[in-house]
């Protein structure tokens, strides 16, 4: 899986360079998520400007993400949801849960 | 315009088919003739329950063996689409798939598959049928 990440200001960002998220690979986000919080990342975005479709396992690992930062007494932010994974977040009531902002500049902002 | 597509896919019990499968969906959906309101969000649909069909049958009715087939049909008439997914696994009880809980937080990792097929199709069966199993979602499209 190709991800990127960054770290402003304490906050780590991190970029999913895919344009699906699904089950042929939300396994390697999920190890990567897993990684972060036990190597000490308190606060995380993750950004999801190049992922175009989403399924289940998707979602998934993205809930199983803000578990893990809330036993680690931290966050998980989403930003740049596109049309196919905004809606599949409205159908599944998700967006109620996660945080979510337009630009990755927008949720860092909620920060300071 | 007349609607008759008939397309008739099998493909190894893997995900890394996922996206071919779904992308054929995508553009099935496109070639359409339908009201405009289902005409733009179909071929999104599609591509999500043709995906989520397939994670179902390769995960949990076949044991994600590549060496089961899973066969894909997609019909679509003037007024139905009807997607049909075989797998020759051990199956499962649709019926016994609990939805999801939303008043308690929707945080389960996962169950969220069968919702999403119940929501965005009209009908959803998963039948015995010739020693296998098949996975039947219907939408009107007209």
């Amino acid at each position: 899986m190709d991800i990127k990440t960054e770290l402003t200001d304490g906050v780590t960002v991190l970029f999913v360079r895919e344009d699906r998220l699904d089950a042929n690979n939300s396994e390697e986000l999920k190890v990567e998520l897993h990684r972060l919080f036990e190597s000490g990342t308190k606060d995380l975005i993750i950004d999801l400007k190049d992922v175009h479709f989403i399924d289940s396992s998707g979602l998934g690992v993205l809930v199983s993400g803000y578990k893990n930062a809330s036993i680690k007494h931290g966050t998980l932010k989403l930003s740049n949801l596109q049309f196919q994974v905004k809606s599949l977040f409205e159908l599944t009531r998700l967006h109620r849960v996660f945080d979510i902002f337009m630009t990755v500049d927008d949720a860092l902002q909620s920060y300071k | 315009m007349k609607n008759d597509i008939d397309i008739d896919i099998t493909i190894p019990s893997h995900t890394r088919h996922l996206r071919m499968i779904s992308m054929l969906g995508e553009k099935v959906a496109q070639e359409i003739d339908c009201p405009e309101d289902i005409r733009e969000t179909l071929p999104c649909q599609l591509a999500v329950v043709l995906t989520e069909g397939l994670v179902n049958a390769i995960k949990h009715a076949s044991s994600n063996d590549p060496d089961n087939d899973i066969h894909v049909r997609i019909n679509v008439s003037n007024k139905n689409l009807v997607v049909k997914i075989y797998d020759n696994g051990i199956g499962f009880d649709l019926e016994s798939v609990p939805t999801p809980c939303f008043t308690s937080g929707g945080m389960e990792e996962k169950g969220r598959g069968i919702f999403i097929l119940r929501s965005l199709m009209d009908t959803v069966k998963y039948t015995r049928s010739d020693g296998g199993n098949v996975l039947e979602m219907r939408k009107k499209l007209a």
